[in-house]
């Protein structure tokens, strides 16, 4: 356990948004801290390997968030909190507080996943999921793939998915025909947008998109080999090797409720200036409302301007309020629909850490409850899977998070807890060098 | 990129050094990481570290997520499957 360190600004989440927020910080002439969870920075979105090629954007916004400028924590975690605005920090497993001027949450987004039978076998993944492991190097060369899921990340996900050589039997989008359309109409008045969308379409062009469709069992022994999908109005079976699904994505908000701050569902609750209801705590991007990675950016410059204490143009206000608009929009033309609640079964596991089937919960019971009577929500994931799950099933709420955030050894956690409020003095320059 | 060898199962198998230890395992053709606690196999989902559903034992360390961690040389994987 080494001592405090201040920061001014602490960003948490090196996506989009994270990456803007820091960046403004910092030519704002705070020292800023942005810590990430995974080896690199670049969030889902701009996930890579070394030597991956990345969008011009991605480059840009990773280069100019980097060390020395910026010091860069990845394979951190906040697990806690610790008092108003001291965050409790594992940098790869070491445990150390840190106390930060101002806080931007840029924590992003989780898939929705939604139980039905035969979605705990091995082959069944997250649309998101698969692109995550392509990404990091999994072989689908002549894997046959069922795509299921639903929002913008599907195109880009089966592009990915057919330029590493699988099969891509289906791309099946579980909205109606008619909210695509509604949607799909405003959407393609921006260019880049419509732009975007063709040439994704393209890469994937072999595969048929389909709307109103969505899994209604997966099938397998040790691991999936049929998918039973329902394909606007009947049914057909697909042998495969994987099928990757979602309903949408959903605001990441763990941390935030630890904070105090205002959740809704649509994410952390913030003002004009992005900051929550907590002074000095801030959030950017998915978190705070799924919008995709343009509105996410502006948010992050923002967010970065205010934590700082700078000025904010009304014309970047306007481009924020616009970006939240769409995501709005896209929210609602992507809703999970009632049928997706109507696939499961009584013997369909709906938390998958301790394998608590559906038959043992009652609807009219709250989270708390559920997790007292049957552990649901108990197990490793601490309810990130199943706590979304059932405020979609149950409308239970999320809102019983506990520390601690992530594995942390309970030792080095309380130790960090136990030490004494930071002396106000210089920074530590050491403190730069923090493990990547 | 170079290669480093990790052991899954005990068996070597060489692996490009910049994958993560989910997609080694993967690649190696083994789809059960774990077993549940109904006895069912278990494989990544989220591959984000949010779902736990990857978790492997590492050099000796019990539930570690395979989808967040990075190979390294040497490295003994053993699944719980």
């Amino acid at each position: 356990m080494s001592r405090t360190s201040h920061f001014d600004v602490v960003v948490v989440g090196a996506g989009p948004a994270g990456l803007a927020a820091a960046r403004t910080a910092t030519e704002a002439g705070s020292r800023v801290l942005l810590v990430d969870q995974y080896p690199r920075p670049g969030g889902q979105i701009w996930r890579h390997r070394p030597g991956d090629a990345l969008p011009a954007d991605a480059r840009e916004a990773i280069a100019a968030a980097a060390p020395p400028a910026v010091s860069v924590a990845t394979r951190a975690t906040v697990v806690d909190v610790d008092g108003p605005r001291q965050l409790i920090v594992s940098f790869a497993g070491r445990v150390s507080r840190i106390s930060a001027g101002a806080i931007v949450l840029a924590t992003g987004a989780l898939e929705r996943l939604l139980p039905f039978p035969g979605w705990t076998l091995p082959g069944v993944t997250g649309v998101g999921g698969i692109q995550a492991l392509v990404k990091s190097g999994l072989s689908v060369s002549g894997a046959r793939v069922v795509l299921a899921g639903s929002g913008p990340l599907l195109l880009p996900v089966a592009a990915t998915l057919s330029k590493a050589g699988a099969d891509v039997l289906l791309i099946g989008e579980q909205a109606s025909a008619a909210r695509l359309r509604g949607f799909g109409a405003r959407a393609l008045l921006d260019p880049t947008r419509a732009f975007q969308a063709v040439r994704l379409r393209w890469a994937s062009r072999r595969a048929g998109f389909v709307t109103d469709t969505w899994p209604l069992r997966a099938i397998g022994a040790e691991r999936i080999e049929r998918v039973v999908m329902r394909i606007d109005g009947s049914e057909r079976s697909f042998e495969c090797d994987w099928l990757a699904t979602n309903a949408g994505l959903v605001p990441r908000t763990d941390l935030a409720q630890l904070l105090g701050c205002t959740v809704d569902t649509n994410g952390i609750v913030v003002d004009d200036d992005q900051q929550s209801i907590v002074p000095g705590v801030f959030a950017a991007g998915e978190c705070c409302g799924v919008k995709g990675e343009t509105g996410a950016a502006v948010e992050g410059v923002i967010a970065g301007i205010r934590a700082t204490g700078g000025s904010v143009l009304s014309s970047l206000r306007r481009k924020r309020d616009q970006q939240r608009r769409f995501g709005r929009m896209m929210q609602a033309a992507f809703a999970p629909r009632r049928e997706l609640i109507e696939r499961v079964t009584g013997d369909t596991i709906i938390c998958r850490c301790e394998d608590v089937r559906r038959d043992r919960l009652d609807p009219s019971w709250d989270q708390r409850q559920a997790k007292l009577w049957t552990r649901v929500g108990m197990g490793a994931c601490q309810g990130a899977v199943c706590g979304v799950a059932c405020e979609t099933l149950f409308g239970w709420s999320r809102n019983t998070v506990r520390p601690p955030l992530d594995q942390v050894a309970v030792d080095s956690w309380s130790r960090a807890i136990r030490e004494p409020d930071p002396e106000p003095g210089p920074p530590e320059p050491d403190e730069r060098a923090l493990p990547a | 990129m170079s290669d480093v060898t990790v052991f899954i199962g005990g068996v070597p198998r060489r692996v490009p050094s910049d994958v993560t230890v989910a997609v080694a395992i993967l690649n190696h053709g083994t789809t059960s990481f774990r077993k549940s606690s109904g006895g069912m196999p278990r494989s990544p989902v989220c591959a984000m570290g949010t779902c736990f559903e990857c978790r492997v034992m590492v050099d000796g360390k019990v539930g570690v997520r395979a989808c967040i961690t990075p190979v390294a040389e040497g490295m003994q994987v053993e699944t719980m499957s």
